[in-house]
């Protein structure tokens, strides 16, 4: 065990706070019992990703600036969304290179599942959650990231933090879905720009998680699992969404 | 085909509109995203069986950095071994000049039909359409260029150019174009007939034409991969030859080469090695062999840090076979030759206007990297793309302003939460018909999320507040 709790600020994406409070909750009450003492930054708004993402830098760097005034000084900063987690890692070079304390953001800004595994050496999980679940692998997590080995990378041994945390839950049973880490179709503003494609596309991951009998699908990402969910609701898909901090919170409440 | 409207096509003018025609056929969409999603399995079977495939990828990639730090070099190199081969090299600025040379090659031999094997490059250059209002006649030798030419249409992959059209259309085109019977969909029967009718084209060509997957500087030779010969029978027959390719083309060593051939047919179709792959080193006794080399943009792209790894593109498709995006909305759907992640870098690089929409026609998934043969960072020169676009006010004006008020909202506590607070009262209480008005791109096909009471930052000070401030 720790000497002292670690200090963790909790990084709750925009839409989460504003439309999934629930998974904010849930995610902090994961780090609680890894003992952890959970700090959440009220200045806290946005990463900038979407400004990023639409190719506007000038829109996105105060964000960025913003960000790293806000989460400065934590042993660590823990987010419940690979997409967010990855715009502070990989996509904030532009933005903040050479400010003091940016180097020191980068390296402790984790997503949870990365974090309980890398950092807090998490092997196994207490609890049971004996349902059929089906994983989305959103890209930024699994590609920028690296939480696993996506399908068209040839290496091996083949890994998923991911799935290797919730495998450990008592009763649950993961899937095999036909294409295991496709992409859902959300994409940001790709959503609503691309609206047709990004549809199809997450209709076709339905279909997929479901021709596999889960019940549930789980996924590091709000963002795509708001997509799906919208797009099952719409056509009456009988799936359930529940994000990766949900699934562990739950099985162990 | 005959009355079929290439699909996808013609139908507006930026991806998303190209792209929501082709996916308003849900049936054809899936079917051509299945069998390309087949050729991706392939590739990743094929690429399994290599010891280190993970490796091969990094030295082709280092390999190609090599080569781009010293392409004049190289390039001079490969001129004056090529010379001393008997071949003659030419240069062309750009497609203009380069269709001119092919003209003027073509012209001084007295040349009436060409037997030309795939080459995207004169795609690129529209080279067809240029010698056939010259009087030459081009006959595209590869089976799927051959539909699309007699289709009149462009290829629609770099690799399968006509993988968008099913059996049952190309033996209705077959039956239009080559008198085969009608209904006859046997893909064995067609190309039989295809043979048939390409095999007396390319006993009467006067020329033959074909592009380069590589050139080796080392040895002034050519390089063509096929999987039908087509190349050979092209060249073999006629006294002149005529190889078109870009200046990234040059590798320095038969050493390199290797390691590029083990990697170009596996990424391409999962095979271990195209049927063909044809060294060329100089012309066949008694004729000529030319070799056009064109920059076409290609200098400028290189001298761009952030979008050089596009040129060292090797053109195996690979990158259109797994983006879920292209599998789903065609080739036609870019608008520009070379479609697909890769297509969208080069086009938005060469007309970044005409292409605006193409770099994000992405969802930025990252695959593209992973399987591309010589790592190139597909999906973060997107992103850059894009913000290149931004910056140089290509991105339209009302999507720059919108992302300046979001980011002035964001940037204030007090206005996101007020902002948020507004947006859920929305969800909450307006009625369906506001809601999911025809400005609702989100709700046309989806239904928005359920708006909880209170944010999480709300739940947080009401349930934690007092405990930790």
């Amino acid at each position: 065990m720790l000497a002292a709790p670690m200090r963790v600020a909790l990084f709750v994406p925009c839409y989460v706070d504003q439309l999934w409070p629930r998974v904010g909750l849930a995610a902090a009450s994961v780090l609680e019992r890894q003992g952890v003492e959970v700090a959440f930054p009220e200045e806290q708004t946005c990463c900038g990703q979407p400004m990023s993402n639409a190719g506007c830098a000038d829109a996105a760097a105060p964000l960025a600036r913003r960000f790293l005034e806000i989460f400065s000084g934590y042993d660590a900063v823990v987010c419940p969304s690979g997409s967010c987690t990855s715009m502070v890692r990989n996509h904030y070079e532009g933005y903040l290179a050479g400010r003091p304390g940016f180097d020191a953001l980068r390296r402790s800004t984790y997503e949870l599942c990365e974090f309980l595994v890398d950092v807090l050496g998490v092997k196994t999980l207490e609890g049971a959650y004996p349902h059929k679940v089906g994983l989305h692998q959103s890209c930024h997590g699994l590609r920028e990231l690296r939480l696993g080995t996506p399908s068209e990378r040839i290496v091996s041994p083949r890994t998923s933090k991911v799935a290797g945390l919730l495998g450990t839950l008592r009763g649950i049973e993961l899937v095999p879905l036909a294409r295991a880490d496709e992409c859902c179709g959300f994409g940001g503003t790709f959503a609503v720009a691309e609206e047709a494609v990004s549809c199809l596309m997450g209709k076709d991951r339905l279909a997929d998680h479901a021709r596999a009998g889960a019940e549930i699908v789980t996924g590091t990402d709000v963002s795509c699992l708001m997509h799906l969910e919208g797009l099952a609701r719409r056509d009456g898909v009988a799936l359930r969404f529940k994000h990766v901090a949900e699934v562990m919170s739950e099985a162990t409440a | 085909v005959s009355g079929v409207p290439p699909p996808g096509a013609a139908a507006g003018r930026d991806h998303p509109e190209r792209a929501a025609a082709f996916v308003a056929n849900e049936a054809r969409a899936r079917w051509h995203d299945q069998a390309l999603w087949y050729v991706r399995e392939k590739r990743d079977r094929a690429a399994t069986l290599v010891p280190d495939w993970e490796l091969l990828r990094a030295v082709a990639a280092a390999i190609r950095a090599h080569t781009q730090g010293r392409l004049a070099d190289y390039l001079e190199e490969f001129e004056r071994n090529a010379v001393a081969r008997g071949a003659k090299v030419h240069w062309a600025r750009d497609a203009a000049e380069h269709n001119e040379i092919v003209h003027r090659i073509l012209a001084g031999h007295g040349v009436r039909r060409v037997a030309k094997s795939k080459s995207m490059l004169t795609e690129e250059c529209g080279l067809n359409p240029y010698l056939e209002a010259r009087g030459i006649e081009v006959v595209d030798t590869d089976l799927g260029e051959r539909i699309v030419q007699l289709a009149g249409e462009p290829p629609s992959h770099i690799i399968f150019p006509a993988i968008h059209r099913k059996r049952e259309e190309i033996g209705e085109l077959f039956h239009a174009k080559l008198g085969t019977p009608a209904g006859l969909a046997d893909p064995k029967a067609l190309t039989e007939a295809a043979r048939g009718h390409l095999r007396e084209r390319f006993m009467t060509a006067d020329a033959g034409m074909t592009g380069v997957n590589f050139a080796v500087a080392e040895t002034g030779g050519i390089v063509v991969c096929t999987n039908e010969g087509n190349a050979d029978m092209g060249t073999h027959l006629p006294r002149l030859h005529v190889a078109c390719m870009g200046v990234e083309k040059v590798v320095p060593t038969l050493a390199d080469l290797a390691v590029f051939v083990r990697l170009l047919a596996r990424s391409a179709t999962g095979q271990p090695v195209t049927t063909y792959t044809s060294h060329f080193h100089g012309p066949v006794e008694g004729g000529e062999l030319h070799v056009v080399i064109l920059d076409g943009g290609r200098a400028r792209l290189l001298a761009d840090p952030r979008f050089r790894r596009s040129l060292t593109c090797i053109r195996c498709g690979a990158c259109m076979n797994t983006c879920p995006v292209y599998r789903r909305s065609g080739g036609y759907s870019y608008g520009y030759v070379v479609p697909g992640p890769i297509g969208s870098l080069l086009g938005a690089a060469r007309d970044p206007v005409g292409n605006a929409s193409l770099p994000f026609a992405s969802t930025l998934c990252g695959s593209c990297d992973d399987v591309c043969p010589v790592k190139v960072d597909l999906h973060h020169e997107l992103l850059l793309r894009r913000a290149d676009l931004a910056e140089r006010r290509i991105v339209p004006a009302s999507k720059r302003l919108g992302m300046s008020v979001l980011s002035w909202i964001l940037a204030r506590r007090w206005a996101y939460e007020l902002a948020g607070a507004l947006a859920r009262f929305a969800l909450r209480t307006l009625p369906r018909g506001v809601l999911y008005s025809r400005w609702n791109a989100w709700g046309r096909r989806r239904e928005l999320p359920a708006p909880p009471e209170e944010s999480f930052r709300q739940a947080w000070r009401r349930t934690r507040g007092a405990r930790r401030g």
